[in-house]
């Protein structure tokens, strides 16, 4: 049997060179080995009361997989994991697993906690070199759940009901299923194989997925309940961009982050002319925001060949949103960073193009709201920088497409879904998850979301 | 996949498709667009839904042969298949206690005009109509605008049909007769509805326009289709494609249009080039 290996720090995952990696759109965490990952996995201490299960939100059963891991039994790892999630080749590698799982990993008193999320990964991904099996789920219930939206919410529930013997159907508005995974993450930090893999998992369980429905348009919520469907789940996220309403937004060669990494991502402008779709990438490129979605476009405007890439974030380093192995990975491939830095208006040339952005200082002020220091600015210190292209990354709000299209829904103030804490809505029948409940969170908050949606689906169902 | 059930060349560089989507044609209104994909690589365009039959299912695009990707759909005949048709987006246009309507449609601008004006005529408002090409051969759908307008101008810029100049001329002179209409629709290129919207103005009389920004996703995700309307910034794809002319600020719609102008000429090089074999 495999003892304990006492290292205090985690087992170095391989990665792609900086240098080498900011001119390729290749994957940029290589993985570990077999080996890595059982010396890894013998580091977890199997504890009796696993504290780091309490930070997952989909509970995935971790001592119990990583042991097989340990055991070199990488079929049992992953068959524990897919228990209770969907999606762990995504998970692996999006999931901030610093503030969750490995955050209460009792390890972390000593050291580094056990890399949690690195072996999700390496089962994920040793599964998918031998080949997936999926048993085809039969219907059992005779009932039909209808999902929109195909993101990590919608997929989650998808799995989670088809699993319990529900016939699913889940409704994209895109040609392609994934949501965010898809249009948003790029492919060096989530190739998007992995993610057509996980969703034809899902699919060969069952599940039936229908692309091209821009729901709320083609069909409404209620189309769908008059088509014999029971119960709907809504995880159609939080896609409607956010811009900062300052002069100048306008301009050529200014993007939502949306549109400049669904142009690169879903559509591949990276592969222009071979693929249709173009992006405009210029030399100097700055990117305003500091979370996850900033630090995606400023590292693909650097692939897409800028020279000089700036991140523009108003407050300070320590009160970035972003995770910190991507501000890391960031910084690495040479993106600059100028913080305490806020954006007043975008330049233009008489034909339209951008050619700067004015910007001014700011300084951290009393605490605001969100308990972190209010970034105020410094009279008089307004700066410009040369600048070809602009992207705003400072968040998204809901969009209004589907949820105005459906009667007896309500919504908060914000124009996000109200629900119970197992997703219900106000609507019978109807659930919703994911940040089109929450606002913009994460991929694993959005599958715990969907998770428990089902659960509540299930219930709803077995009374009917 | 969505079948091409009809190919109608309408002009040189101007074709017509009848789309089989039945679940898009159940929902269309007039003002509506749709957006396609032809193939796996291939670009999302929107192009206005210039004419539906919930009955049999089936939608109506018109293109024109501009950019690689209308100039690939345009070797496609009946029988082949679309890899993606999405729709009905944007919003449908509604009027309320109208009697009597002007609507003018420019270039490949008359394809959208239609659908709107055939519910107008449908519900008995007088409607006059002024359509315009640069010459004959390209004036498309002159007998369905007849065929539901009251009164039909026709101009043409070289004088080959109709009124020799733009439709504008024709708008003008029936403002200053002293036409009175309860909306005036103008459809067609930028610089069309900029000089129609300038020319109904002074007469107050309220004038909507169809705008056609760079979209890719069509459902309000992206942004890139922004426009400024009244000092707003709007999104044509879920705000639109209609709004009222007066607001429009068409000279950022046209430097907004031009973004992309060198990828599309590379793209239409590599096309032409041999890059593919669509023509052999």
């Amino acid at each position: 049997m495999s003892s304990i290996n006492r290292s205090k720090t985690k087992t170095p995952m391989p990665a792609q060179d900086p240098k080498k990696r900011s001119k390729n759109f290749d994957e940029v965490a290589l993985g570990y080995t077999e080996e890595d990952a059982v010396n890894e996995a013998r580091r977890c201490l199997n504890c009796k009361k696993p504290t780091c299960m309490e930070g997952c939100p989909v509970q995935v059963q971790i001592p119990r997989f990583i042991k097989h891991i340990a055991e070199k039994d990488f079929q049992s790892a992953i068959n524990v994991i897919k228990e209770t999630n969907s999606l762990p080749a995504v998970c692996g590698r999006v999931c901030p697993q610093e503030e969750q799982c490995e955050q209460k990993c009792i390890l972390n008193k000593m050291g580094d906690s056990v890399g949690i999320g690195r072996l999700e990964r390496f089962a994920a991904d040793w599964e998918r070199k031998q080949g997936i099996k999926a048993p085809k789920q039969t219907s059992q219930t005779n009932k039909k759940v209808a999902i929109i939206g195909s993101g990590p919410a919608g997929l989650t529930c998808a799995g989670d009901l088809v699993k319990l013997g529900y016939e699913v159907t889940v409704f994209e508005a895109f040609h392609e299923p994934g949501g965010v995974l898809i249009y948003g993450i790029p492919e060096f930090r989530l190739p998007k194989a992995i993610v057509k893999q996980e969703v034809e998992f899902i699919e060969k369980l069952g599940v039936q997925v229908k692309t091209d429905m821009v729901m709320g348009k083609v069909l409404t919520v209620d189309d769908v309940f008059q088509m014999g469907y029971d119960a709907v789940f809504i995880g159609t996220g939080a896609g409607l961009p956010k811009f900062m309403k300052i002069p100048g937004e306008n301009y050529l060669g200014v993007y939502s982050a949306n549109e400049f990494l669904t142009r690169i991502n879903l559509m591949k402008a990276y592969s222009f002319p071979k693929t249709d779709t173009p992006v405009k990438v210029g030399k100097k490129v700055a990117v305003v925001g500091g979370g996850n979605v900033a630090m995606d476009s400023a590292r693909c405007a650097l692939r897409m060949g800028a020279e000089e890439v700036y991140i523009i974030y108003r407050r300070s380093e320590e009160e970035m949103p972003a995770r910190k192995e991507e501000s890391e990975h960031a910084k690495e491939e040479g993106i600059i960073f100028n913080f305490l830095t806020n954006p007043t208006r975008i330049i233009g040339d008489d034909k339209g193009w951008v050619k700067g952005i004015e910007c001014i200082q700011m300084q951290l002020g009393e605490p605001d709201a969100s308990g972190r220091r209010r970034p105020v600015p410094i009279e008089g210190s307004e700066f410009i920088l040369d600048m070809d292209t602009v992207v705003i990354a400072i968040g998204t709000g809901p969009n209004p497409l589907l949820t105005k299209a459906t009667e007896g829904l309500d919504l908060n103030k914000y124009g996000y879904i109200d629900t119970d804490e197992n997703g219900k809505t106000s609507k019978e029948g109807v659930w919703a998850g994911g940040d089109i409940v929450t606002g913009s969170a994460t991929v694993i908050l959005a599958m715990g979301a969907g998770k428990k949606a089902a659960q509540s689906i299930h219930e709803y169902l077995q009374t009917k | 996949m969505y079948k091409i059930l009809e190919r109608k060349d309408l002009a040189p560089s101007i074709k017509q498709f009848v789309i089989d989507a039945p679940l898009v044609a159940k929902k269309a209104q007039p003002g509506q667009f749709i957006i396609l994909r032809i193939r796996e690589g291939g670009e999302r365009i929107p192009l206005t839904i210039a004419d539906y039959d919930t009955q049999k299912g089936t939608i109506t695009v018109v293109f024109q042969e501009v950019g690689k990707t209308t100039k690939e759909l345009g070797t496609l005949k009946a029988g082949d298949h679309l890899a993606d048709f999405v729709g009905p987006l944007g919003q449908a246009v509604q009027f309320e206690n109208h009697k009597k309507v002007l609507g003018i449609g420019g270039g490949l601008g008359v394809a959208p005009l239609y659908p709107k004006l055939k519910m107008l005529h449908q519900k008995g408002v007088e409607v006059t109509s002024i359509i315009g090409a640069k010459s004959a051969d390209l004036l498309i759908m002159e007998n369905e605008i007849k065929a539901v307008s009251n009164k039909t101008y026709i101009c043409t810029d070289d004088g080959s049909k109709g009124r020799h100049g733009f439709v504008t001329v024709v708008l003008k002179e029936l403002l200053e007769k002293g036409e009175k209409y309860d909306e005036i629709i103008i459809i067609g290129p930028p610089i069309l509805m900029k000089i129609g919207t300038e020319i109904t103005k002074p007469y107050d009389i309220p004038t909507m326009v169809s705008l056609n920004p760079i979209m890719v996703d069509g459902t309000g995700m992206c942004g890139g289709c922004r426009v400024t309307v009244g000092g707003e910034t709007k999104f044509a794809c879920v705000d639109g494609p209609a709004f009222d002319g007066h607001k429009v600020d068409f000279d950022e719609l046209m430097k907004r249009l031009q973004t992309y102008k060198s990828e599309e000429k590379t793209a239409i090089d590599k096309h032409e080039g041999g890059g593919c074999r669509c023509h052999q």
